[in-house]
């Protein structure tokens, strides 16, 4: 049986202004901002931390380890998220989700939590250039930043089967979930010069499979750091996705990615279609692929387009949920918006462009790029083109344009800013974010699976949250009502 | 019901009946789109970020993750 398919997404944002233009210091400015803005003050707990776990068990050849910055700004949100400075980027990591839809809900309140930090920070700040945020994947330089999801696997799952079943989604999907950008940033496309790309990060990976992150990216990243009990889970860290400003995009993403998941362990990778021969060859040529009807040839000689391999993908999700699965994805009706959309999205992008302007990213992206063109006349060099590539993702209501081109939404405003201050009931994240909303002063650090408090006495206390489903509104919820301090919820939890 | 009423009326073109209601409904939804890409474009004009060749310049981001 699937396990329950627990989600989420880590977005580094683009950032500019802020003292001598400098992005940590920046970074570092929106993280303080919110937290001063009396949001959250608890830091992250960095103990359990171990980016360079290798999911092969191999020894790491090529380079240093991820590093971890811990002198950065950290902070843990009453959400659950994190909100973090990550290398030169402000990043929000959102809470561990249940439900892809919950994913995209806490998603869309990380663009908040920085629309607001960003707000507080120039507020205060008049000394230096405002600091703007942009939810996009590259600076169109040859710079690219990641937007990572992460979803719960069941541990026995042989990593290698990982890989065969699941590439060919992450290297097609971008047909409809690309972001979209203008021209090409990479040598591999000096002689084609594509006018523009599906996806911001498709040009920017090298590998099939590999630990890095910021070079030699892969298809697969092997991160190996569950977040929780090893014995019983994995952690898939995929880094080979655009963050999306369109809702449905997102939800998409993580429902379709989450659902062939689920697939892989009810049936096994050998229901999935076969890896394209050379897998980082054709992720960067569906990307560049505007037909969408470019072949690549496959392991067993046959030959597929990115849109073949996401109908064929499409087809394996839709009879496994036919067939009465999926609850370890997301409950009936919400496997069944999942299903539509995804099929909407492919059908449209193929035969009715126009018909999904208002969920697909690049497409509606696309539309505005040639209509402003045509109207003025520019020829492709023009600047005034990468501008608008860049500001689509621009996230101030009143200079985003991708909130003006008619993008469908899923979510309700009051969920938003409902998220935007609460966790999850259904997964961990309650306990992480009820605990600091409610004893900020008794916490002295929090991650992914653990919480210190400080008592005032020694020793420390140490809560561990192995469990990524326990921790709920419903096994704790009464428990955090009524404990009006820390020490009466460690004395009602046992561990005092 | 205009659409009904296409499909009531005998075609005179080669194609099938159908494929032309379809079509019918998609030129009225580009026109529509065509308006709205219209009013889109002028907002595009008043918010695009003032010296585009600067901004786009100056948007220098260092890699990440």
């Amino acid at each position: 049986m699937a396990i329950a398919k627990v989600l989420g997404i880590e977005t580094e944002y683009g950032i500019t202004g802020g003292p001598d233009g400098d992005p940590v210091i920046a970074s570092s400015i929106l993280v303080n901002a919110f937290a001063r803005n009396g949001e959250t003050k608890v830091n992250w707990d960095f103990g359990d931390e171990s980016p360079a776990n290798d999911a092969r068990h191999m020894p790491l050849l090529t380079s240093a380890a991820p590093m971890v910055e811990s002198h950065l700004a950290n902070t843990v949100l009453t959400n659950g998220a994190r909100f973090y400075v990550d290398h030169a980027h402000p990043e929000y990591s959102s809470p561990e989700c249940r439900t892809p839809l919950s994913g995209l809900l806490y998603d869309r309140a990380g663009e908040d939590v920085l629309l607001h930090a960003v707000r507080v920070a120039n507020a205060t700040s008049h000394d230096s250039p405002p600091i703007t945020v942009y939810k996009n994947n590259s600076d169109g330089k040859g710079n690219s930043y990641g937007t990572h999801e992460n979803y719960l696997v069941e541990r026995e799952i042989p990593f290698p089967d990982i890989v065969r079943a699941i590439a060919p989604h992450l290297l097609s999907r971008q047909v409809i979930l690309g972001a979209g950008k203008v021209g090409y940033e990479t040598e591999y496309f000096d002689d084609l010069s594509p006018r523009f790309q599906l996806a911001q990060r498709s040009e920017f990976f090298e590998e099939l499979v590999g630990l890095e992150t910021t070079l030699k990216r892969p298809i697969v990243n092997t991160r190996d750091e569950p977040h929780g009990d090893p014995e019983r889970f994995r952690r898939l860290h995929v880094i080979i996705g655009d963050a999306n400003m369109s809702e449905v995009a997102t939800f998409v993403k993580l429902g379709s990615t989450a659902l062939l998941l689920a697939v892989l362990e009810d049936r096994g990778a050998d229901v999935f279609p076969p890896m394209p021969r050379t897998p980082v060859r054709a992720v960067r040529a569906f990307g560049a692929d505007l037909t969408l009807r470019q072949g690549q040839e496959c392991v067993d000689g046959t030959t597929r387009s990115a849109w073949d391999y996401q109908d064929e993908l499409w087809t394996l999700a839709d009879r496994y949920v036919a067939g009465g699965d999926g609850a370890a994805v997301a409950p009936k009706a919400e496997l069944q918006l999942l299903l539509t959309q995804w099929r909407e999205m492919l059908d449209g992008v193929r035969d009715n462009r126009a018909a999904v302007a208002d969920r697909v990213d690049w497409v509606a992206k696309l539309r505005l790029l040639n209509g402003f063109q045509e109207r003025h006349n520019l020829n492709d060099e023009d600047p005034r083109l990468r501008a608008i590539d860049i500001q689509y993702h621009d996230i101030r209501p009143d200079k985003s344009l991708a909130r003006r081109v008619g993008l469908r939404t899923l979510l309700k405003p009051e969920a938003i800013g409902e998220a935007f201050h609460k966790p999850p009931s259904d997964t961990r994240a309650y306990f992480r974010g009820r605990c600091i909303d409610k004893y900020p002063n008794e916490i002295v650090a929090a991650n992914w699976d653990s919480i210190i408090f400080d008592l005032g006495v020694d020793p420390l206390h140490r809560v561990p949250m192995m469990d990524p489903l326990k921790g709920t509104a419903e096994l704790l919820g009464d428990l955090l009502d009524n404990a009006a301090n820390a020490e009466e919820l460690l004395r009602a939890l046992g561990t005092l | 019901m205009t659409e009904q009423e296409h499909i009531q009326k005998p075609s005179t073109e080669k194609n099938d009946e159908a494929p032309s209601v379809e079509l019918v409904a998609n030129t009225a939804k580009n026109e529509q789109l065509k308006n709205d890409l219209d009013n889109l474009l002028d907002e595009i004009d008043e918010v695009l970020e003032d010296n585009a060749e600067e901004f786009v310049r100056n948007y220098v981001q260092k890699g990440g993750e």
